[in-house]
């Protein structure tokens, strides 16, 4: 699975999105297509499981996970990819 | 230096001494009253007119915009004055700063900006319609929705609580942002007379606070669509709305601690002046109450100090740490102003016990009690559980 595949699996199974997850372009506002910050939280969490990593405390915060692009940074970020 | 032009805006707010002006208010107007008030279950109403008179409803406003300018510390202290005298005053006039506090760090259209203009100059009280029927008490979700036609906006809002409504002059509404969008995506907007029309739903008849006069309503407002907040709720309550809640509710809570361990002192050294050369039984306690007394003191005052290093800087007010310590403040705060009240009590025994005693501490009792239920401890305990999944330490 490619770094999109699995970022939109993660937000299908965690995101708790009010539309289908293939309907997102990559720079919607998540928090706009209904992810809560109770959700958010189980999207990093997720992330970090995945892809086998822990996100900085400065990446801790709603811009990172705000949309596919950002999440996609905040990965390529930790990851060092 | 600057050369620019600006023109004086018309300061009806005096400044300078906020804290110390509503402390003079609280012993004159809002102790001889507060009684009446918490029997009645009424608006304490000469408390705001007297705030009112002396501009401090504006407190909060800059100076720029006609208000006093004061930071939160100092309102703080203002309302641990009030607090300590009638605290269904004190939660009144914080839960009104809050909604300035939002207005002033969020309402940027230029409609917002000339309505805290006008709300200083004319002294508007605010209040707030957050809850909502049907969410289970999380403010984080709204059901109803904003209807926007041709600039204009229309919501109506099954409010389980709207505080002192009837006395307000505008209540800030949390709605969704449109019928599509979803629970948690919501937005703040600013509804007033003559676009503002409540029912009330039942009566507020409580433990506690029963001056709040924390009623039910059918809200249904229309008004300018530029009357809507820009940022997101989320964002809002993030870095205003919740930090300075907790903060402000902490400060009144302080109040009736701080009342109670007074009593408890007066009672303490009347007994020592009965028999000199012996140390009352209830000395210890008192001594022991004091320590947590001062811890409560002190928290508020870090909280304070920790509020105005973020200032604006929303990395640091978006951030996990910061988050969890305002929530650790509205649960420790809660908490510990029973303990204190209770601890007060066994140490003037039945004389706090007793309504007709001038050491009575049922006011006090009564009022600590709703503090851990005003947004339910459990609650933001289970809302620190969850960031503290990911939280990476201090």
């Amino acid at each position: 699975m490619t770094v999109d595949e699995t970022i939109r699996q993660v937000l299908a199974e965690h995101g708790r999105l009010a539309v289908p997850v293939e309907s997102l372009a990559d720079d919607t506002d998540l928090f706009g297509a209904g992810m809560t910050s109770h959700a958010s939280v189980n999207v990093m969490l997720a992330l970090e499981d995945a892809f086998d990593f822990e996100f900085s405390e400065k990446m801790l915060k709603k811009s990172t996970f705000e949309s596919i692009n950002a999440i996609r940074a905040g990965v390529a970020e930790m990851t060092g990819a | 230096m600057t050369t620019a032009q600006t023109v004086e805006p018309k300061t009806m707010t005096r400044t300078g001494d906020v804290a110390g002006r509503m402390a003079a208010i609280a012993e004159e107007v809002a102790g001889p009253a507060a009684a009446d008030v918490d029997e009645r279950g009424r608006f304490p109403i000469e408390t705001i007119e007297a705030l009112r008179a002396e501009g401090l409803l504006a407190a909060l406003v800059p100076e720029s915009s006609g208000g006093g300018g004061a930071s939160l510390a100092e309102v703080s202290e203002g309302l641990v004055a009030l607090g300590r005298r009638c605290a269904s005053s004190a939660m009144v006039v914080a839960m009104h700063h809050i909604q300035v506090a939002c207005l002033v760090r969020h309402g940027r259209s230029t409609l917002l900006q000339d309505y805290l203009r006008e709300m200083s100059e004319h002294q508007y009280l605010l209040a707030s319609a957050t809850t909502e029927v049907g969410t289970g008490g999380d403010v984080r979700s709204s059901i109803c929705a904003l209807e926007v036609t041709d600039g204009r906006f229309r919501v109506e809002k099954q409010a389980p609580v709207i505080s002192y409504a009837d006395d307000a002059d505008a209540v800030l509404v949390t709605t969704r942002r449109s019928a599509d969008s979803p629970e948690s995506d919501q937005v703040i907007v600013l509804c007033r007379p003559p676009g503002l029309e409540l029912e009330q739903v039942g009566e507020w008849n409580a433990l506690g606070f029963r001056g709040t006069c924390s009623t039910g309503f059918v809200l249904r407002a229309t008004g300018d669509v530029d009357a809507v907040l820009s940022e997101p709720y989320a964002d809002i309550s993030t870095r205003t709305m919740l930090p300075v809640s907790h903060l402000l509710w902490a400060s009144v809570w302080l109040g009736i601690a701080s009342d109670a361990v007074d009593l408890a002192r007066k009672f303490v050294q009347s007994e020592a002046r009965r028999k000199p050369g012996t140390t009352p039984s209830a000395s210890l306690r008192l001594a022991e109450t004091t320590v947590i007394h001062q811890q409560f003191v002190d928290m508020v005052n870090s909280s304070l100090a920790r509020f105005a290093a973020a200032d604006s800087d929303v990395d640091r007010l978006s951030s996990i740490g910061f988050g969890v310590g305002m929530n650790a403040l509205k649960v420790s705060a809660s908490t510990l102003v029973v303990d204190i009240v209770r601890e007060c009590m066994l140490i003037c025994g039945l004389a706090s016990y007793r309504l007709d005693s001038p050491y009575s501490l049922g006011r006090h009792l009564r009022d600590s009690m709703g503090a851990a239920l005003m947004v339910n401890n459990d609650r933001i305990m289970a809302n620190n559980a969850q960031m503290l999944l990911v939280y990476r330490g201090v």
